[in-house]
């Protein structure tokens, strides 16, 4: 980029920031009123006698706060460095911007507007409106739709650590080529566009998708299918790597990756046990489950490998436990760890698939982001649907196996839903971005490295 | 004077070295080079993704010597660094026009 062109999108940079600010003082927040109790709003369960003022639990409240953290970390460092090691030397910190920036971005748009719109009060069972907006409302006192026992800016902060990761996955598809500019709009637009209303449909009180009773615990279809069909689209519409076919790019640091993929490991347990919004049974059964797919998916893709290629590779075991974790997410506060096995070995050969044939077909989805969250969300939505059980979780359903063949019609429909709209969204978002902006770096600087022409910083001296 | 450049296995770097200061060698100058010549290189997978990478990792030897010391240093680099293998590597030796010291100004056969 000329040095002009980084002025005036340095420029840019300053005027978003602005805005953001101007944003916050328009939504300024009054301080939280402890003596005031809200109002319970209408839940699932008729209340014969008057609702009981909400209480605040310190075993749930630490465990979503730990749990909350736990999903930053899967983010900045986990995917950042799992990413990094994976992309050449001269693109590592790039990608690794991506992971922090992102996180930093969506911090401040969940609490703006991002929270309100996916789960602020019911419009239309389409989105939230923006009555929470800077947090309005978002107060201390638990709130009894979202975390009963904990105070509802728990449950949004956790939240928005899913806000933050969804995005940064989609970094994988278009590693190694994007510019940064294109990148910060197309986060804050994806965001708020793609991310917030499906999980406004999936999760939110009123939302069509949950109403239907689609069963997505920890955010298969929110989370998984939305970014990796995103990463498909990104593929597809951004074009193959210079090089691309005919030139080596194996990963440079492959130990930072592993370490990433154990981050990612550890984290998912704030990602999965947490969303049971509770310490206690339903935590540990995810806890549980959560380790146990997984395991079985990095051994089922190392094991595949080792038949296919010859070799069991350590990126081949890393990438079938990150399978593993993706697949289980929808379906971890709702089976037990027998279900989980057969379902982590899925994920483990489906994926495994999948990546074999993106080679097959050619597409530059750099990191694999949609043969691993694609694939895998849709393997895990799907077989939550096979293997849910009432006796694991009550306030579930049972799937196929276990007597109700209409719940796996449900997941077929949300799969279904989440593939259209994460990939017609993101399509068209990218058009937009690169008719005013241009998503590509120019072909000198793709070749230079990312790093330099984006950052104009060296990784390793 | 002759410079004596030896391409050779990597882990016979240690036992060269030894060698040749034993013979009254007085330094020398390594780096890492990749190459080849009649051996092949190997094969690398990433999430299935075939990569054939033909360039060996090899360590370059550069030792200045005069010209009567010539065959000996070549006769013992070859003695140590041979494993009998394809790959051994190769030596080359090159004439050198003058050698300077670079914290005296000596010139020609002092500043070896």
């Amino acid at each position: 980029m000329t040095p002009s062109r980084m002025l005036r999108a340095g420029r840019l940079a300053l005027v978003c920031l602005a805005f953001f600010m101007a944003t916050a003082v328009t939504f300024a927040d009054e301080p939280p009123t402890p003596a005031s109790v809200e109002v319970p709003l209408v839940t699932a369960v008729p209340a014969a006698s008057p609702a009981a003022t909400p209480k605040i639990d310190s075993g749930d409240t630490a465990w979503l706060l730990m749990s909350s953290a736990l999903v930053l970390a899967m983010t900045a460092p986990g995917l950042a460095i799992f990413y990094g090691g994976m992309v050449r030397k001269k693109n590592v910190l790039n990608t690794i911007m991506q992971c922090f920036i992102i996180l930093c971005l969506i911090s401040l748009q969940w609490v703006l507007w991002g929270y309100s719109l996916s789960f602020g009060p019911d419009k239309g069972h389409i989105i939230g409106g923006l009555e929470w907006a800077g947090l309005t409302n978002v107060g201390l006192e638990p709130n009894p739709d979202y975390g009963a026992t904990v105070p509802h800016q728990a449950f949004m902060v956790f939240q928005l650590m899913f806000a933050v990761i969804t995005p940064a996955l989609i970094t994988g598809a278009f590693a190694e080529r994007m510019k940064f500019t294109a990148f910060l709009a197309f986060v804050l637009l994806w965001a708020t566009f793609i991310y917030d209303p499906l999980a406004h449909w999936v999760w939110a009180v009123g939302g069509w998708m949950r109403n239907l009773g689609a069963l997505d615990f920890a955010g298969g279809t929110v989370v998984h299918i939305s970014s990796g069909v995103a990463g498909l689209a990104c593929a597809l519409v951004f074009g193959r790597r210079v090089g691309h076919g005919s030139e080596a790019m194996p990963p440079h640091n492959l130990p930072m990756t592993v370490i990433g993929a154990g981050l990612l490991w550890f984290g998912w347990f704030g990602f999965n046990a947490g969303s049971a919004i509770s310490s206690g049974a339903l935590a540990t059964s995810a806890f549980v489950v959560t380790n146990t797919a997984t395991a079985a998916a990095a051994l089922a893709w190392m094991l595949f490998e080792w038949t296919y290629y010859g070799r069991p590779t350590v990126l081949g075991a890393a990438s079938g436990a990150v399978a593993g974790l993706v697949a289980i997410t929808p379906a971890s506060g709702y089976v037990g760890p027998l279900s989980a096995i057969l379902i982590g070995i899925g994920a483990g050969l489906i994926c495994y698939g999948a990546v074999l044939l993106k080679n097959r077909f050619r597409y530059d989805d750099a990191l694999d982001a949609f043969a691993i969250h694609g694939v895998g969300g849709t393997w895990g939505a799907l077989a939550t649907g096979l293997f849910a059980s009432k006796a694991i979780n009550p306030a579930g359903a049972d799937g196929l196996f276990f007597g109700n063949p209409a719940q796996f019609g449900i997941q077929v429909v949300a799969v279904l839903v989440s593939w259209v709209f994460a990939f017609v969204g993101t399509y068209a978002l990218l058009k937009v971005i690169d008719f005013f902006i241009g998503l590509r770096v120019g072909k000198d600087e793709e070749v230079m490295g990312l790093d330099l022409s984006q950052h104009n910083e060296a990784a390793y001296s | 004077m002759k410079l004596v450049e030896a391409i050779i296995k990597p882990f016979k770097l240690d036992e060269v070295k030894d060698a040749l200061l034993e013979i009254g060698a007085k330094g020398m100058t390594v780096t890492e080079v990749k190459g080849f010549g009649r051996q092949k290189g190997h094969k690398e997978t990433y999430r299935g993704t075939e990569y054939t990478i033909e360039f060996v990792p090899k360590i370059k030897i550069e030792v200045a010597v005069s010209d009567e010391q010539v065959t000996s240093v070549v006769e013992t680099i070859c003695r140590t660094a041979r494993t009998g293998s394809i790959g051994d590597g190769k030596i080359f030796v090159r004439d050198l026009h003058n050698a300077v010291r670079i914290r005296t100004g000596e010139t020609g056969g002092p500043a070896l």
